[in-house]
């Protein structure tokens, strides 16, 4: 009988975790596929973040560090300078990428290192249990905001691919979402393009994908999905932010 | 070898080129700021990387990123930087990965002053971050020895998998002294049975990684790690014995408040006061048993430091309190004078107040 789906070889066959209607599950496979189009898993060195992702290493075939809360940026920082010929990659979440860690994401970004970044918003901090995130968006109840996220007392929330665009050293700002198959088939092709970013050395590319966390959003799996087309889209739009490669915008 | 007039700051940075160090990442605070400025001139031409981080956080997740990979790395701050890369160090150490940080240390505590004290001791040996872990510390006391410590601290840090820290402050980091340099290293360790460098199809993943839910698991690798530590601290205690075998007051100070306590012996000697300078080289391992020899005829033992007494309890718990110990230190980025310490000696031997 013909294989017409199988599981990418980079991604371990192991059991994950994850809840039933995560959308991590569905990015691992997408970043996997891609090490394995590329034939580069074992030239690659991931780094993940604190939070649900944390135990990626895992799931992920290729080597894999995992770095203190935000810091993931820094550390591939590290790995790439030391071995600029390697691929490398960090995985991140909401909280840790535009909270905690937001200089270390805004500064390679404005270094322009040649990295990868893969940014899951689900807009909560879904290990410790549904904290407000910075991608809480207004009204949204979690666990520290639970009469919804007030702007007047908690701020407002950070449109990540936005602001990196305005970054001379970011080669591709894009956000995509995992909520239907076309969305799940553009954002495999917008990563496919962060991973040949980074082969051709144009500076560091963010993929921002809109997820699901039904266990902290009180959701069934497919009214997460649901929430993300109908609320999460509107307020994060997806798109292309940047596509440039580092430095072009400044020579303009 | 040739002879060269070098500041301790500048000294610092070649001893690390030629001791292999192939990545540098820093963050300008004084009185390091000489170590940076000279990297970055020197190391892209050594084939190696500099980089100016955008924090002292980044910075030490970037050496902690690069020593994953094999190769060797370096920070180096001063002590409110020092506070800030005590959570990567707290990483580096959870996850058994080497490196090297230097501490050229200020007057504190906050912001403090720019003036060269010795008042991280009890970070750099008794909590560098949190969690039960420890860190190899080297404390030189001239140029030279900073230069000959910072292979070490690289060799060790390697052999052992752990960080290690130069503690060194303000006064060692300005002063000019005539240093040698060891030719570059030719032969660095061997790390691929544990480096996440890229595995090539050729064995399975690397994972470098201080999260373990289980606390039975964690309980374990704590345990050895902390049996490693016993023979780190079984072989690799230095430190240095000065006129100490008839001494009746040993005087315990490290780093620069040694280079005065030393100054204050040979004045008491001259007076005939029976003093001797027993200087630790490594302030974890504690050179305890070194420090029982020295104190084996002392009456009295004076611990001088710039701080408000920190080592002196090592002092203490290392001579289980059979000697009476006395302190002298000056803090906030003063340093004593050897007039003072042997001032301090006399009333011990009894001399006039």
């Amino acid at each position: 009988m013909a294989v017409v789906f199988e599981r990418p070889k980079s991604l371990l066959d192991v059991p994950t975790h994850f809840c039933p209607g995560c959308g991590h599950g569905i990015v691992h496979r997408l970043v996997c596929e891609v090490l394995d189009e590329m034939d580069i898993e074992g030239d690659t060195i991931g780094v993940v973040p604190v939070g649900c992702s944390v135990m990626s290493y895992d799931y992920f075939g290729c080597d894999v560090i995992e770095a203190p809360h935000g810091r993931a940026p820094a550390v591939a920082t590290g790995v790439k300078r030391a071995n600029p010929d390697k691929f490398v990659f960090t995985y991140q979440g909401d909280g840790d990428l535009a909270a905690i860690g937001t200089a270390e994401t805004v500064h390679s970004g404005t270094r322009g290192e040649n990295l990868v970044i893969i940014f899951i918003n689900n807009t909560t901090y879904g290990m410790t249990g549904g904290q407000m995130a910075p991608t809480t968006m207004p009204g949204q109840v979690t666990q520290t905001t639970p009469y919804g996220r007030d702007p007047k007392d908690a701020g407002y929330p950070i449109r990540v691919c936005e602001m990196m665009a305005t970054l001379t050293g970011v080669a591709l700002a894009q956000r995509v979402a995992v909520d239907s198959v076309p969305h799940i088939r553009e954002a495999k092709k917008a990563i496919r393009k962060a991973f040949e970013n980074e082969k051709a050395q144009k500076g560091l590319s963010i993929i921002e994908v809109l997820s699901t966390c039904p266990t902290n959003w009180g959701m069934a799996p497919q009214e997460a999905m649901q929430f993300v087309k109908e609320k999460m889209s509107s307020y994060y739009p997806l798109g292309v932010y940047k596509d440039s490669a580092a430095g072009e915008d400044e020579q303009a | 070898m040739e002879r060269s007039l070098m500041k301790g700051n500048e000294a610092l940075a070649e001893a690390a080129i030629r001791a292999g160090c192939k990545c540098f990442f820093g963050y300008p605070i004084t009185p390091q700021t000489e170590l940076s400025a000279y990297m970055a001139k020197k190391m892209q031409k050594a084939g190696g990387v500099f980089l100016q981080a955008e924090s002292e956080i980044a910075a030490i997740n970037m050496v902690l990123g690069a020593t994953s990979t094999g190769v060797r790395a370096m920070t180096s701050s001063s002590s409110p930087g020092i506070s800030l890369k005590a959570e990567g160090i707290s990483y580096m150490a959870g996850s058994d990965l080497p490196g090297v940080i230097i501490n050229v240390q200020r007057g504190g505590p906050g912001l403090g002053s720019i003036q060269p004290a010795q008042s991280d001791y009890y970070q750099a040996t008794h909590a560098m971050g949190h969690g039960d872990f420890h860190i190899f510390v080297f404390a030189p006391s001239s140029v030279q020895e900073m230069v000959d410590m910072i292979t070490l601290a690289f060799d060790k840090a390697d052999q052992y998998r752990m960080p290690a820290m130069i503690l060194a402050d303000g006064l060692l980091g300005q002063m000019m002294e005539p240093v040698t340099f060891p030719e570059p290293m030719q032969n660095l360790p061997d790390k691929s049975d544990w480096a996440t460098s890229g595995h090539k199809k050729q064995r399975a993943h690397h994972i470098i990684n201080s999260l373990f839910l289980d606390p039975e698991q964690l309980e374990q690798k704590v345990k050895e790690r902390f049996a490693r530590y016993a023979i780190v601290e079984a072989n690799e205690t230095r430190a240095e014995s000065y006129l100490c075998d008839d001494a009746e007051i040993v005087v315990t100070a490290y780093g620069a408040s040694a280079r005065v306590a030393k100054s204050a012996v040979n004045a008491a000697r001259k007076e005939g006061i029976k003093a001797g300078l027993f200087r630790p080289i490594t302030l974890w391992p504690f050179p305890k048993t070194e420090l029982q020899a020295a104190t084996k005829s002392a009456k009295h033992i004076l611990d001088v430091e710039m701080s408000m007494g920190q080592m002196v309890d090592d002092v203490r718990l290392a001579t289980e309190c059979r000697i009476p110990v006395s302190f002298f230190g000056r803090t906030g980025g003063v340093i004593p004078t050897p007039a003072e310490v042997l001032a301090e000696l006399k009333k011990l031997a009894g001399g006039a107040e």
